[in-house]
């Protein structure tokens, strides 16, 4: 008797959604199938990979990775450039950590220049991230966004405390949204819920279920993500159904794996490729999750992960 | 669990006369009602539609679709409406359902085919020409009586919902246990577990009209607890839409959030 491939069936599908303008525009999500099954369902989209890039220097970053970007880094419209110009950058991922009021606390008038000067400078999608203060996002984003209105820009991110004005700013701009939720699959998709319930359309949401490092809870990402998109594919949940984001370098480029010298572990092996091997593997798990976008640090972590990716679509 | 909307029904007044008038707006504002009540089916029930009844048919569901882009449940005993109804129904939203076959040789020698032509679901009704058979067991064998002839005619088994037949409670308070019993039986008779369907306002007919919605809810919950897939409600009946949803929550056919109820 022939083998027969078993297949599983499913009920729904992930919402396709699609950033930016022009040719460069780019769509994630619209699978109608667990991560890399295409021969179960439809999967017409490849998970796509966004460059890191931030207002103000990133003193914070680990050496090994400031000195990566050191020639550009003082300005982030070339920062931006430089990633699509010479690293092939499929799109721009800008955040404005420096309006974080325990930083240099920018005002909004001086993010949104940025974030002209950015979009002046590139012509693949931006993604615009605040500083992960609530209260700060609330108006940095409000700024942002009409500052790239016109350019379908994904705005993130709108969390419990401060989503009815993000929402707000990206309805008003026309441009997509990250929903981010503390590591818990019913908060998720209540956050989904309220957003849809002030008229935002569930079709431009990105769900950021909260990341976490390798070796620092990414078992807990992992699952709630897994659960996510089981409820979009299995049980049809149209609340659950948006394709999902992960901030991958801000959790990675902080842990002691990636900065710690090699005189100070010298079994663990040079501390540059640690550093990369740790955002590559983290990074894949979260593909293995479902994972449609990921926000990364370093090109030669983002390599790695695109040749997996080649490799299994 | 699948709601499938009463509400579009040769029997009440108002949409007797849209129909009869071809008069589209009643029916399509009932569509769109029932739909964002939660409904994920409507019935479009036009009774036995000797006359032009494949006319009818044909309007009625291109009416409906026009606003609620959600699959139909055709309903009638009028082969030649039903096929109508199949031609004219858009699958893009689902397909449609034949509502329905039986027992009884005739009906099921003339719907069944029409499910396997035109690649619908369809309800088989454990009934016969004797009636509906007191035991859940006599009411199985009906089911694969309905089952074989599906093999006959092509269709899939998971294309067929199974309707043990609800009797009303103030009549034949017996019965209302022997339904459930037999829905958890019919999930028995094939792997994956065949569907089912039921009319559940039967459970109450003859009640008090005070009575009535809460014997509807308490008997969905139980049928919902043995595997009921799908039932034909009036979805414009919120509380017992809040039943269903919950129901589904404690069952974790669908995920938990504070605004369940609201989606």
């Amino acid at each position: 008797m022939a083998f027969v491939v078993p297949k599983e069936t499913y009920n729904g599908k992930v919402c396709e959604v699609e950033i930016g303008t022009g040719p460069r525009a780019v769509k994630i999500g619209g699978e109608a199938a667990l991560p890399f099954l295409a021969f179960e369902g439809a999967v017409p989209n490849k998970p796509a990979i966004a460059y890191e890039v931030q207002d103000v220097p990133p003193d914070d970053w680990p050496q090994t990775l400031q000195d990566v970007y050191k020639d550009v880094s003082a300005d982030p419209a070339k920062w931006a450039k430089h990633c699509q110009d010479e690293l092939g950058a499929q799109m721009i991922a800008l955040r404005l950590i420096g309006t974080h009021p325990d930083r240099q606390n920018r005002a909004a008038e001086d993010a949104a220049k940025t974030v002209k000067d950015v979009l002046a400078a590139i012509d693949v999608p931006l993604i615009i991230l605040g500083s992960n203060n609530a209260e700060k996002d609330a108006q940095v984003l409000k700024s942002a966004c009409d500052a790239a209105s016109g350019r379908n820009c994904l705005i993130g991110k709108a969390q419990e405390a401060n989503y009815k004005t993000v929402v707000a700013s990206a309805m008003a701009s026309g441009h997509k949204l990250i929903a981010m939720s503390d590591l818990d699959v019913n908060l998720a998709k209540q956050l989904n819920i309220l957003i849809t319930q002030m008229g935002f359309d569930k079709d431009k949401i990105v769900t950021d279920p909260m990341s976490s490092a390798l070796g620092y809870g990414i078992e807990y990402t992992y699952s709630v993500m897994e659960r996510i998109r089981a409820a979009a594919l299995f049980q049809n949940d149209q609340t659950m159904a948006p394709p999902m984001v992960n901030d991958v370098g801000m959790y990675v480029w902080k842990v002691k794996e990636t900065m710690a010298p090699e005189a100070d572990q010298p079994s663990w092996g040079p501390v540059a490729d640690r550093g990369i091997g740790w955002e590559a593997t983290t990074a894949m798990g979260f593909l293995m999750a479902g994972s449609d976008l990921l926000i990364m640090r370093h090109p030669k972590a983002v390599d790695t992960v695109v040749t997996m990716i080649d490799g299994l679509v | 669990m699948l709601i499938i909307g009463e509400r579009i029904n040769v029997i009440t007044k108002a949409q007797r006369q849209a129909m009869q008038d071809r008069d589209k707006g009643p029916i399509q504002e009932m569509a769109i009602n029932q739909v964002e009540s939660g409904a994920g089916m409507l019935d479009i029930n036009i009774g036995p539609a000797e006359d032009k009844g494949d006319e009818l048919m044909d309007w009625i569901v291109k009416t409906v679709q026009e606003v609620a882009h959600v699959p139909l449940c055709l309903d009638t005993t009028n082969p030649l409406a039903m096929e109508a109804g199949l031609k004219a129904h858009d699958n893009s939203w689902g397909r449609a359902m034949i509502n329905s076959a039986s027992g009884e040789e005739e009906r099921l020698n003339v719907m069944m085919p029409l499910a396997g032509k035109y690649n619908s679901l369809i309800i088989g009704l454990t009934l016969n020409k004797q009636g509906i058979p007191a035991l859940a067991e006599d009411r199985c064998a009906i089911a694969a009586e309905i089952m074989g002839k599906a093999v006959e005619c092509g269709v899939p088994m998971e294309d067929i919902y199974l309707d043990p037949l609800i009797m009303p409670v103030p009549f034949s308070q017996e019965k209302s246990l022997e339904s459930i019993r037999a829905i958890r039986m019919f999930k028995e008779l094939n792997d994956p577990a065949m569907k089912t369907v039921v009319g559940l306002s039967n459970i109450s007919n003859g009640a008090p009209k005070t009575l009535r919605p809460l014997l509807n809810r308490v008997y969905t919950a139980l049928l919902m607890y043995e595997g009921l897939d799908s039932a034909i409600i009036d979805p414009l009946e919120r509380e017992m839409v809040e039943v269903i949803k919950t129901v589904d929550i404690l069952m974790g056919k669908t995920l938990y959030a504070h605004s369940y109820l609201e989606m």
